[in-house]
């Protein structure tokens, strides 16, 4: 049954209540479609025997009257999430062999409220990345991209980090995805292609066995094709974790309840600094359109000013290096993954580190080191954490005068491997909408809006008050439901 | 700020990477690019502005300095490139 592939979570799992498939079914046709689209690379490590194992339970649990939240739905995880027994490499070289003894936080809740593991999928290193073309295992290709499969006329990229999540959620080989959002790496790549990702607020969910990379940003969040499946493996993934210290003690609500479709009288704040120069005339025209949708449902745009925001991204590239290269210290050739022998304890370390870190991960840690060395730990380190600061209070006082934010979520549609990749400055402008929101820590989400001349997709982008993932969630799927997006990708299992 | 071959193989040694040495050239040019990029912070005014230390307005929580967990020696070490008798082996330290 290839049509199971291509339901929704909640289409599946009224499916699955009505008895008119099994978990086990939904999930054989899933391993199979995982199978289907490996011309993407988007997995690192398939799981199919896991796979069917806990759909078995799954529909036994079902039997008892014992279904979860998610009871049944086969899912992919971000291979920056540790998974117990199961390789958990960040796409990196140095992390070879690692096989953690113990599971994330975000993925047990998953699988506490049924949800079934389809594998690990692939990343930019790290999550270092914006285009899934940093991956220690190779590129992730975009389901859109145009031409024969496997010998595509423009290899078009899924966007990053979480590249696999996105081209795998897209090409309709899972459900939903889990992944991870430092700067932008779950609302870029669901914009670029064609479906739903939210990173909540900072603290919602628990960073526990989530490989780190800037420890004041990471939040996991679900990558899903509509924006009530984001609702409902949202709530399965946040929760109170005593394990994380930055993890909020505050009640999860039930986010599927506040997609009530009634956005009368909200007021809609669009950022006069987001209408950056050069923008392209496509992209201004959807965000044009969104505002016009919102207005046709009742909201009420109004301009605000977020005067910082063209410093949004020179701070990001302080703040989250420092972070990285303080976090990437533990990879030291002792305790997991690669080893690379040298003559004295600092060789090893050295030959390891030098062998087992990508091009872009080393450039990271070595700004990173420089900007926290002494003598420059002021003038670079301090300074972007007071302009992040600044950053943060443009939102607090935005959000006096409206209840949302609405922006694109990218610059540009997705484009091909090659392009972009000489100048790292070109390649971290991809991040410029989704930065600033996660500096303040808000929550942010992306929405399918239309397709692009190019045929490629187009995503807008909302922000919203701290832990308000509400009133996200409810304006997301009025443009969801305005826009009506039916083109799908050119190659889907 | 334009860096260096020096300083880039300074910067290296103290985060632990081997860099090849015909590679610090371009990496100095790199490194110096994404640092003049972010010097425009210095046009903010940010007199008096506490730098952000969590955008969570909350502060630490505490537990009890209690153990309540833990005799994984085994797990813990089932990951190590190299081990012995309980313990991680690193390379000769002491002459």
């Amino acid at each position: 049954m290839t049509g199971l592939t291509h339901l929704t979570m909640a289409a599946a799992l009224d499916g699955l209540a009505k008895k008119e498939f099994t978990a086990v079914e939904l999930t054989e046709a899933h391993v199979k479609a995982v199978e289907t689209i490996r011309p993407l690379n988007a997995f690192i490590t398939e799981t199919p025997e896991q796979a069917l194992a806990m759909a078995k339970a799954s529909d036994a649990r079902r039997a008892k009257g014992e279904a979860g939240p998610m009871e049944g739905l086969p899912i992919a995880v971000k291979d920056l999430f540790c998974t117990k027994g199961v390789p958990t490499t960040a796409a990196s070289h140095i992390l070879d062999g690692f096989k953690p003894e113990y599971e994330s936080t975000v993925t047990s809740n998953l699988w506490r409220d049924g949800a079934v593991m389809l594998g690990k999928v692939n990343l930019d290193e790290f999550a270092m990345g914006s285009a899934n073309i940093t991956s220690h295992h190779g590129n992730v290709i975009s389901p859109w991209s145009p031409g024969e499969v496997g010998n595509w006329s423009r290899q078009i990229v899924p966007g990053g980090s979480s590249g696999g999540s996105a081209a795998a959620v897209a090409a309709r080989a899972a459900l939903g995805a889990t992944g991870t959002d430092t700067g932008g790496s779950i609302r870029q790549p669901a914009a670029f292609t064609g479906i739903v990702g939210i990173k909540p607020t900072y603290g919602r969910c628990s960073r526990w066995g989530v490989v780190a990379f800037a420890s004041s940003l990471d939040q996991a969040g679900p990558m899903t094709r509509t924006v009530e499946d984001a609702a409902i493996m949202l709530r399965s993934m946040c929760g109170f974790d005593p394990k994380d210290s930055t993890s909020v003690d505050m009640a999860v609500p039930d986010f599927r309840a506040a997609l009530t479709g009634d956005i009368r009288g909200l007021k809609v704040g669009i950022p006069k600094e987001y209408r950056v120069e050069g923008m392209p005339a496509e992209i201004a025209a959807i965000w044009d359109q969104g505002i016009e949708w919102l207005k046709q449902a009742g909201a009420e745009p109004v301009e605000i000013s977020l005067p910082h925001t063209k410093y949004a991204l020179a701070t990001y590239y302080i703040v989250a290096p420092a972070e990285a290269s303080s976090n990437l210290a533990r990879y030291d050739g002792l305790r997991y993954g690669l080893r690379v022998e040298g003559a004295s304890l600092k060789d090893m370390y050295e030959n390891t580190r030098g062998a087992g870190f990508g091009k872009e991960v080393r450039r990271r840690i070595l700004i990173g080191t420089y900007v926290l060395s002494a003598g420059y730990y002021d003038a670079y380190y301090n300074k972007a954490r007071q302009v992040r600061t600044r950053i943060k209070w443009d939102f607090d006082e935005a959000f006096k005068t409206c209840d949302v934010i609405l922006t694109p979520t990218a610059p540009s549609t997705a484009f091909a491997i090659g392009e972009k990749m000489d100048d790292p400055i070109q390649m971290y402008l991809n991040d410029v909408f989704t930065v600033p929101a996660s500096l303040a820590g808000l929550p942010g989400m992306s929405v399918p809006a239309g397709v692009g001349s190019d045929g490629l997709p187009l995503g807008l982008q909302l922000l919203g008050r701290p832990f308000d993932e509400e009133t996200v969630l409810r304006v997301g799927q009025v443009i969801e439901k305005a826009a009506a997006v039916t083109a799908t990708p050119p190659f889907m299992a | 700020m334009s860096l260096d071959k020096a300083t880039v193989a300074k910067i290296a040694h103290l985060a632990r990477i081997k860099v090849p040495d015909d590679e610090l050239d371009h990496l100095a040019g790199e490194l110096s690019q994404i640092l003049t990029f972010v010097e425009q912070l210095g046009e903010v005014d940010t007199q008096d502005v506490p730098p952000m230390t969590s955008v969570a307005a909350q502060t630490l929580r505490r537990r009890k300095d209690e153990v309540t967990d833990g005799g994984y020696r085994d797990a813990v070490l089932s990951n190590g490139p190299e081990t012995a008798e309980g313990f991680y082996v690193v390379p000769k330290v002491v002459e």
